[in-house]
């Protein structure tokens, strides 16, 4: 090739092409006194600032997630029916869910529809998720959303498994009884059904007694939320569920997505994973 | 007993006195390095629109500092299959041949460590001596990316020796002598002898303006083109981009020094930047007036003999060689690893035919003059 070309054109060549070449990188030299100013992606200049550096010091500031940013999932367990229609279409299988036939009514979702089973256990690993979104298309009551939150990385894989159920082991376990008993007289109505456990001295139904010691959840409609609440926001120690605070005021925490997300610090162990 | 002691001091003084030099010029070169190492990284990463080293203290500064912490902290591993004393003693020779020529380096008017008169020898010498110590590095390894890696360095540094070498001669044979400190002397004000811009008879005498002027560029124009020969034959001798072949990363892992860690590739890094700056500084002196300040005495102002002085003269040479380093950097950033077969065009049919033809022209210039 290059004899082809000819010594002295070879030699123009070189010299030409060298020359550009230290000319284009001096002119970034240059232009590294400039940077580019870490703007979301809605904003008109985001396209427009084709010189200086490009870098943006991540944990120091980051791009703005739009508010709708599909990260990290969050369940609204409120409204969800135990369908398994999530746990199904998931195709890296990591929502884990476990229901429980309730005895008693459990009201309405925010969309109307009847719910009729207790989730013991809602179970996502985030370290499995392929972050697809089939999961939140197929849920019937949109309970299932993703969330802009995607900075959560942790140091203990079992942290990334996010619990969402709205049971304690314990409330679990006596949902369970409930139902058995309930399933053993089908005929039976919810309220006469004397069971097992005759607690102490109960003349009255024997639904009362029960509730009794699990505190407060008696009639576990709407009441049972005080002492189940902690399951509803996994995500959130000291405030109510930060995604939906997020949903709430979307500019002023889109700046900066620690601030709203390592402060809390993500640790949803409400409850013991029992086995896997 | 007295006698003894004199005798004895006598004997000692100059030994001290001459380590206590070698030592300022040792941790200056170490420190150096430290400041290179950061600047190149910055370089580089202004080059490519990223921001380099941040968070290491301020600006990222003392990165460099937290690396050769590292590197004196690691295990001193040999490897077992190495060939042990010369794998040992390579790092060392390799810095050394460096280290050597700063001693022959005029840093000042009176400010030269050792005024050899065959100071240009000496250090073209020492030079060609670096390619032993790759060489063992290489054989000594065993290793046989270590082993190419030296294969190519020898071939490479060898081969561009004989431009630069050319190139070197062409600024002798107008200077008539091989002493560094005399080929800095001629390029200013009180050179003996006049000076004509651009080296024409019917041009002015500059010697009495200094400056820039009386530079061996300017005065002997055709230098320019030794200088670029002898800039780009030094590249390829200190083993930079483009003429990295012999470390290669992509192609050899490191090269000649693929398998030495902690403090011994702490010196093949010395070496490294030392020759970089090593040869700037040689470039600096041979082409560009040494320590001599570039501005010129214009009437009253006299600005060359305010600017001149033992500080000012390592200011300006310094100055001059860190102005080659950052070229030899902007130079790694830019242009992509040459091929071995281009590098051997590039040296044996580019640089060699133009530095001999500029050893004629200086011939006959000198036998004209
Ligand atoms: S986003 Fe995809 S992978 Fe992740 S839980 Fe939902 S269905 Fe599974
Ligand atoms: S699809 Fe929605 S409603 Fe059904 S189990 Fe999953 S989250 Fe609950």
């Amino acid at each position: 090739m290059m004899a082809q070309r000819g010594y002295w054109a070879n030699l123009r060549t070189g010299l030409r092409t060298v020359w550009t070449g230290l000319r284009l990188t001096f002119r970034h030299l240059k232009q590294a006194r400039r940077r580019r100013a870490p703007v979301p992606i809605w904003d008109p200049s985001y396209f427009r600032q084709p010189d200086g550096q490009v870098t943006i010091r991540y944990p120091h500031e980051a791009i703005p997630v739009p508010d709708t940013g599909r990260y990290r999932l969050h369940n609204h367990i409120d409204d969800c029916i135990g369908c398994l229609k999530c746990a199904r279409v998931c195709p890296v299988d990591c929502i884990t869910i476990e229901t429980i036939k309730a005895v008693e009514d459990l009201g309405t979702t925010s969309n109307g529809q009847k719910k009729r089973l207790w989730i013991a256990r809602f179970d996502i690993d985030m370290a499995k998720c392929c972050y697809c979104g089939l999961c939140t298309m197929v849920c019937p009551t949109e309970c299932l959303t993703m969330t802009k939150v995607h900075d959560f990385s942790e140091f203990d894989r079992d942290n990334m498994v996010y619990h969402f159920a709205n049971l304690t082991p314990e409330e679990a376990e006596e949902k369970r009884r409930l139902a058995e008993a309930a399933a053993a007289r089908p005929t039976a109505p919810v309220r006469e059904g004397a069971s097992e456990k005759p607690a102490a001295g109960s003349g009255k139904p024997a639904f009362a007694p029960r509730a009794v010691p699990r505190g407060q959840s008696a009639p576990p409609g709407q009441a049972g939320a005080p002492a189940t609440r902690p399951a509803f926001a996994p995500g959130a120690v000291p405030g109510p569920e930060p995604e939906q605070s997020g949903e709430a005021e979307p500019k002023a925490e889109t700046s900066s997505p620690q601030a709203e997300e390592r402060k809390p610090t993500p640790r949803p162990f409400v409850f013991k994973r029992k086995e896997s | 007993m007295g006698s003894g002691m004199e005798f004895f001091i006598a004997l000692l003084g100059p030994v001290l006195g001459v380590m206590f030099v070698a030592l300022l010029v040792a941790s200056f070169i170490a420190l150096y390095t430290l400041a290179a190492v950061y600047a190149e990284r910055k370089v580089s990463a202004f080059i490519q629109d990223r921001v380099g080293p941040l968070e290491t203290g301020p600006r990222g500064l003392l990165q460099t500092v937290a690396d050769i912490l590292k590197l004196l902290l690691k295990e001193d591993i040999v490897p077992r299959m190495a060939d042990k004393p010369l794998w040992v003693v390579a790092p060392f020779v390799v810095f050394s041949a460096v280290f050597v020529g700063y001693a022959v380096m005029p840093f000042g008017p009176e400010l030269v460590a050792a005024n050899l008169n065959v100071g240009v020898l000496f250090i073209t010498a020492f030079a060609a001596f670096e390619v032993a110590g790759l060489l063992l590095a290489g054989w000594g390894s065993n290793n046989k990316y270590a082993l190419y890696g030296a294969v190519r360095s020898v071939a490479q540094v060898i081969s561009y020796e004989i431009p630069a070498g050319l190139a070197v001669l062409s600024v002798v044979l107008l200077a008539g002598t091989l002493n560094l400190q005399e080929i800095v002397l001629q390029q200013g004000i009180g050179a003996s002898g006049p000076r004509h811009l651009f080296g024409l008879p019917f041009l002015p005498d500059v010697s009495a303006l200094g400056g820039l002027f009386t530079w061996n560029v300017l005065a002997y124009p055709h230098l320019l083109i030794a200088f670029a020969i002898y800039f780009i034959a030094s590249l390829a001798e200190v083993n930079r981009a483009p003429f990295d072949i012999p470390e290669a990363e992509s192609e050899l892992v490191a090269g000649y020094h693929t398998e030495y860690g902690g403090i011994k590739f702490a010196f093949f890094y010395l070496a490294e930047y030392g020759g970089m700056l090593l040869v700037g500084l040689i470039g600096a002196v041979l082409f560009l007036g040494g320590w001599h300040s570039p501005l010129p005495n214009l009437g009253p102002v006299r600005l060359a003999d305010w600017t001149t002085g033992p500080i000012w003269g390592i200011f300006w040479l310094l100055l001059k060689g860190f102005a080659a380093v950052f070229v030899h950097m902007w130079a790694r950033w830019t242009l992509p690893r040459l091929r071995v077969d281009q590098l051997m065009y590039l040296c044996w049919k580019v640089l060699t035919p133009f530095a001999v033809a500029m050893v004629v022209v200086s011939a006959f210039w000198a036998s004209w003059r």
